[in-house]
């Protein structure tokens, strides 16, 4: 009954601010719950997890299939963690298709008006999605990694050579692979945000990522071999492998800084975009 | 408090909003109206800070919208039907939001309730219809408890129920002193709902006035008049500097003077009058006149496009 005598302005006059202003953890809180609440973010990382642990499965047991006819040399050079995790490239479509609706399906659903009412400072947006999306995106990567990797190894049975985590350069290969498939998966939330539209971003993503190498490939072999070692996928898969046996590539750890390279360039200019233009 | 300041929006050689002054003042509802592709929802959208003015500004409570410490707390908006991801509840939409400015999570429950959508709140908003989704719009404009509310098209999609209480809630907000924005195409839906109204046409303000002001600077408004000694009663009209037509029915419309001055002066003159009957024009009426004459005389200043009234 004390309550009830409210002030003449009613509503108004009792409506007071929370402290300060709004901040980077109200808007990763505000992200995950974005990320978590539908179904595509579940269908495409349960995907990656699948395909990933189903196609280093497929390879690996073919090259069990196969062990008892394969030549001496070619047994030498087999390297059993490398073909249990190169089928992993696969992965990149799915994750990286998340990477691009993370930010695309706001703009197609209208969202992203909705999103910048609550959170004018678009830009700060952007890096609690690259936040939210990145560690989710990390997490699962690396689950698909040493899911495939250990299930690959289950397979290759004796007699055929197989690999252990203790082996040299396996843990490296293994967690290297993850962290392609998250950076990645980041390069595409660039695209994303560049594009603002989900086909296009897609489009753009297997462009540079699985049509950008036959390109290359068909240049003439003195500028082939000046840029074939900047193609991700190049980089990709001197992550994948213990030992890196890949002509015309940089080394595992500035391959790795090229790839984020890659990311925080797509990033940078979808944040200056998503400031500069209209929403 | 909603003011534009000389407000421009140009995309490409196209003028969307063109030099737009106007306030927006708490405690009435003011209807925002123009034909389609007026520049409404341009303007709105720079109101909250989605599209970058060209020239000029505008301001909420005296602070740009990229200022607002807490923008939903301060500001609520419906701007479009359905801007929802499809596959996403209203519970988690409105979760969204409210998390980005440290809402509490009852709050969503409030405004749920408030709206009617408690019972589908779990439900994927892909499948919800248009009305469904203009409630969950109007929710997200509440979910802050803001003082400034704007509602762009809100009745659209909505059934006859719905639409009365659109209505109500307008009034409701405007009356516990909040500022209430609502733009329209629509003038007979403006006519039930706003105290104010601001009209643009071609991006230009037209007009902003009360209401009711609205009918006195029609050109439509006259009075009518019937006598069965009409050639005196004209005489005396005319003396008093009235326009006077003579109607097809034995009527005559006066304009250019009010009713009971025409009844003065015909007491005066010794003229029996049959009718005195004062005609206002819809508001309907008064609008397409005013919005007629912005697409006429697009070369002239906005200010001047308001007709004088009938008077010469």
């Amino acid at each position: 009954m004390t309550l009830a005598a409210t002030s003449p302005t009613g509503a108004i006059a009792r409506k007071h601010l929370p402290p300060g202003r709004y901040g980077l953890v109200d808007l990763l809180r505000s992200e995950w719950t974005k990320l978590r609440t539908v179904r595509s973010t579940m269908w495409t990382l349960g995907i990656t997890i699948v395909v990933g642990v189903g196609v280093s499965a497929l390879a690996t047991g073919e090259a069990r299939a196969h062990w008892a006819s394969m030549a001496a040399p070619t047994r030498l050079g087999f390297d059993p963690t490398r073909i249990s995790l190169t089928p992993l490239f696969f992965c990149q479509l799915a994750i990286g298709v998340l990477g691009v609706l993370v930010m695309s399906a706001e703009y197609g659903t209208g969202t992203a008006r909705a999103t910048f009412a609550a959170a004018p400072r678009r830009a700060q947006v952007l890096v609690a999605k690259t936040a939210v999306f990145g560690a989710v995106a990390l997490l699962v990567s690396e689950v698909t990694a040493f899911l495939s990797f250990l299930v690959g190894q289950a397979m290759l049975t004796a007699p055929a050579s197989h690999a252990s985590l203790s082996t040299p350069s396996a843990l490296r290969a293994v967690v290297g692979t993850g962290l392609y498939l998250c950076v990645v998966s980041l390069f595409a939330l660039g695209l994303g945000t560049i594009l603002r539209h989900t086909a296009g971003g897609i489009s753009a993503f297997v462009g540079v990522l699985l049509v950008l190498p036959l390109i290359v490939q068909a240049l003439p072999s003195s500028i082939q071999n000046a840029t074939l070692r900047f193609l991700p996928a190049r980089i990709g898969v001197t992550m994948m492998t213990p030992a890196s046996r890949t002509p015309h590539a940089f080394s595992v750890w500035t391959g790795f800084l090229v790839l984020c390279a890659y990311a925080v360039a797509a990033l940078v200019v979808g944040g200056v975009l998503l400031v500069r233009r209209d929403a | 408090m909603i003011e534009a300041r000389g407000l421009t929006k140009r995309y490409g050689d196209k003028l969307a909003v063109d030099g737009l002054t106007f306030a927006v003042r708490p405690g009435v509802v003011t209807g925002f109206l123009g034909p389609n592709g007026a520049g409404k929802s341009t303007t709105m959208r720079m109101i909250m800070g989605l599209d970058a003015p060209s020239a000029g500004d505008v301001t909420v409570n005296g602070r740009h919208y990229h200022g607002l410490p807490w923008p939903l707390h301060e500001v609520g908006a419906l701007l479009e039907a359905k801007a929802i991801h499809p596959g996403r509840s209203a519970r988690a939409h409105l979760l969204m939001l409210a998390e980005a400015n440290r809402i509490p999570r009852r709050r969503v429950e409030e405004v749920l309730e408030l709206v009617g959508l408690t019972a589908v709140a779990g439900r994927r908003a892909g499948k919800f219809s248009l009305g469904m989704g203009q409630r969950l719009g109007i929710a997200a404009a509440l979910l802050g408890d803001p003082e400034v509310l704007l509602f762009d098209e809100p009745v659209n999609g909505l059934d006859p129920d719905g639409i009365r209480w659109v209505r109500n809630l307008l009034k409701g907000l405007a009356h516990e002193g909040r500022t209430v924005f609502v733009s329209s195409h629509l003038m007979s839906e403006m006519a039930l709902t706003a105290d104010e109204v601001v009209i643009i046409g071609r991006g230009r303000l037209i007009a902003q006035h009360p209401i009711g002001d609205l009918l006195d600077r029609s050109a439509q408004r006259f009075v009518r008049v019937r006598s069965p000694q009409m050639e005196l009663l004209v005489a005396a009209l005319d003396g008093a500097g009235a326009t006077v037509t003579l109607e097809e029915d034995g009527s005559a419309s006066v304009r250019g003077l009010d009713a009971p001055t025409i009844g003065d002066l015909a007491s005066d003159a010794r003229v029996a009058l049959h009718e005195l009957s004062p005609q206002s024009a819809s508001l309907e009426e008064a609008y397409m006149e005013l919005t007629e004459d912005s697409i006429e005389y697009h070369g002239a200043h906005p200010a001047v496009a308001v007709p004088a009234g009938g008077t010469r």
